[in-house]
């Protein structure tokens, strides 16, 4: 079965409901890059941001001993199939994230954040 | 991708058809793109035959949803693994343990319902993570703490049926938890506690409800699906602190327990600690390299002396009023101090409400109740992930001691597992005994994941005969481990088949969880 691409599920819904509050739900309608930096913010920052004790940025001094920058955001040299492989087939340490997780119109925002300065490296 | 077990592929298909009806065609995932999602990311059986495989998964948003679809799992024998967030990362992660198993994503069931500041408690459903209740928590400028394990990206709901534990007083996460609501194999939904209770007024406030306890037999198993769970949650703290106790003799490790278990067992101490010795956890140096290999215990006491060291070391967390704090402390130097040579060293102290900016120069702000992933670097920058082996042990010095032999003895026989860390880090993530979490590495090579499973099975073994079971476990072990509790012509395990079968009787409900499986696919020889 062929899978259809999917938009986050509507506010209405979760308001119907009578929810207090849901996450997921919660950056749906913000616009790229602005809504990928949001997705991005909650899914890939605790690992790949700037600070003590994430992960992905330790790795990524490790790996990359200066010539790139550790912190992801940071990088201008990001393409949208390179993203789309790490967070769908995992890197290292790093699991795939579902699409319960990360759908892939929020992957497509996460990539449009990533990728949002003209770059002559990508 | 496998069809489940003693299914046509026709009734798989009609199953999906299905299932699809009930939560929408864009929530059931079935193409071998989708559904790789769903595999192990620190499988221990890569490139292997013997990795569990799901053969699709479905991710309903609404109770109502979970029930429509155990009734079509029912009807056509289908395997249900239900996931919360999908990050049991160590013990299966996402992935099911019977090859061929629908995984039963609960991760769009993410509402937080309730966040009670004044009874501190809050009341959620699976596919909230400790970041998103922690995020809410922030947002609304609540003064409560959450209690988060290790990784911060994991399910409440998940970690305590998988009785996980974290760091601050909350931290036994099953014991946290107060009311849940369960969808059974038949459809019905049953609310524990005070929920069976209509317009129950208290299902967070009081646990036992009226009647037998239920709550225990849906923890680590596979007997209902938990759709909503209370969680009691802590107070915000005025402050925290941390005091080191270092004493030199490897014998003093005795000593040290005792006192420590009294401070925790008369809860003056009320946080995880763990016993750590500066052998295997001192601080980095070359010297210590060169000392560890082949040297007496003489050698090491020495070695930690001149270095100003302690040979055991234990970090005691508090929390709560300052002046509570300054007394508690005093009380556990004094208590301690029975043992010659110990040393106190004031560690840490933070004061709350603390800024974002000040959170963030912490390496770990876990034990402050703020979730992270830090843990994840554990196994150094190119690891490519990793399992637990996970035994208790009683709170004495003396089983300190014998368990770190009788490991030892393992991978003296068999070889040290390929890239561990090196010692038996020693916690108290429950009350009144201890637990080891002994990192294991998973790699993409066949070879050093078949030895290493091999040496964990012999650890398993080695802890049973000696009277130590694991309190958690990868999908991998799971049947070595129920295999382990055996007591009385394995009492136990028949009891649990005996409610698998009056529950389940279709054994839908993730076969083989925990070594429990259904009538159809039990094994013989165990």
């Amino acid at each position: 079965m062929k899978p259809k691409r999917h938009v986050g599920p509507a506010l209405v819904m979760a308001a119907a409901l009578g929810v207090v509050f849901a996450p997921h739900r919660a950056a749906a309608q913000a616009p790229a890059p602005e809504r990928g930096k949001q997705v991005y913010d909650k899914w890939c920052t605790p690992c790949h941001g700037a600070g003590e004790g994430k992960p992905g940025t330790i790795s990524a001094v490790a790996l990359y001993k200066g010539s790139k920058p550790a912190v992801l955001a940071e990088r201008a040299d990001l393409t949208g199939a390179g993203i789309k492989t790490a967070v769908r087939s995992g890197m290292y340490i790093m699991p795939r994230f579902r699409k319960t997780e990360v759908s892939d119109a929020e992957l497509d925002a996460i990539i449009a954040y990533l990728t949002r300065t003209p770059s002559p490296l990508r | 991708m496998p069809l489940p077990s003693g299914v046509t592929q026709r009734d798989f298909s009609q199953a999906l058809a299905q299932f699809a009806s009930v939560v929408g065609k864009e929530w059931v995932f079935s193409s071998d793109e989708d559904v790789d999602l769903y595999r192990d990311a620190y499988s221990p059986f890569w490139h292997e035959e013997e990795e569990r495989i799901p053969s699709a998964a479905v991710a309903p948003d609404r109770v109502e949803q979970v029930q429509q679809i155990v009734r079509i799992a029912g009807k056509y024998k289908i395997p249900l693994w239900t996931i919360s967030t999908g990050k049991n990362l160590g013990y299966g992660g996402s992935a099911p343990n019977q090859t061929g198993s629908v995984v039963l994503d609960l991760k769009r069931m993410n509402r937080i319902l309730e966040v009670n500041e004044k009874n501190h408690s809050a009341l959620v459903e699976p596919g909230v993570s400790y970041f998103d209740l922690y995020r809410h928590i922030q947002e609304k400028g609540l003064k409560l703490w959450i209690d988060p394990p290790d990784p911060g990206w994991g399910s409440l709901i998940g970690n305590a049926l998988e009785r996980g534990g974290g760091y601050t007083p909350m931290r036994d996460h099953f014991d946290a938890h107060c009311g849940m609501e369960v969808v059974l194999a038949n459809g019905d939904v049953v609310r524990t506690g005070m929920g069976a209770l209509p317009n129950a007024r208290t299902w967070q406030q009081y646990k036992y409800g009226f009647g037998p306890y239920v709550d225990g037999i849906f923890s680590q198993s596979n007997l209902g699906i938990v759709t909503k769970m209370g969680f009691w949650l802590y107070p915000e703290p005025e402050a925290y602190f941390s005091g080191t106790v270092m004493v030199p003799k490897h014998d003093d490790i005795h000593a040290l327990v005792e006192g420590l278990a009294y401070l925790l067992n008369s809860g003056i101490v009320q946080g995880t600690t763990s016993v750590l010795n500066t052998i295997d956890f001192g601080p980095p140096d070359p010297e210590l390299a060169r000392v560890r290999v082949g040297s007496s215990t003489t050698d090491l006491e020495r070695y930690v002396a001149q270095k100003g060291l302690g040979y055991w070391t234990v970090d005691l967390p508090f929390y709560g009023p300052s002046k509570v704090i300054a007394a508690q402390w005093e009380h556990a130097k004094e208590k301690l101090s029975t043992i010659p040579g110990v040393q106190f060293r004031d560690g840490a102290s933070y004061r709350f409400p603390m800024s974002p900016a000040e959170l963030a120069k912490i390496p770990n702000p876990v034990p402050l109740g703020v979730p992270s992933l830090t843990t994840f670097a554990i196994g150094g920058p190119f690891s490519q992930g990793h399992m637990w082996f996970s035994p208790i042990i009683p709170m004495t010095g003396d089983a300190v001691v014998e368990a770190t032999k009788v490991f030892e003895q393992v991978y003296k026989d068999l070889g040290s597992p390929a890239g561990a860390l090196p010692g038996l880090p020693i916690w108290s993530f429950f009350a009144r005994a201890f637990v080891i979490i002994y990192f294991f590495p998973v790699e993409h090579d066949v070879e050093k994941n078949r030895r290493n499973r091999d040496i964990f099975r012999r650890l398993v073994k080695v802890a049973a005969e000696h009277g130590w079971g694991e309190y958690r476990t990868h999908t991998a072990f799971m049947d070595d481990i129920a295999f382990a509790y055996s007591y009385g012509n394995r009492a136990l395990w028949r009891l649990h088949e005996t409610l698998k079968d009056a529950l389940d009787p279709n054994g839908i409900l993730a076969p083989g969880k925990n070594g429990v499986w259904p009538k159809r696919l039990r094994k013989a020889n165990v």
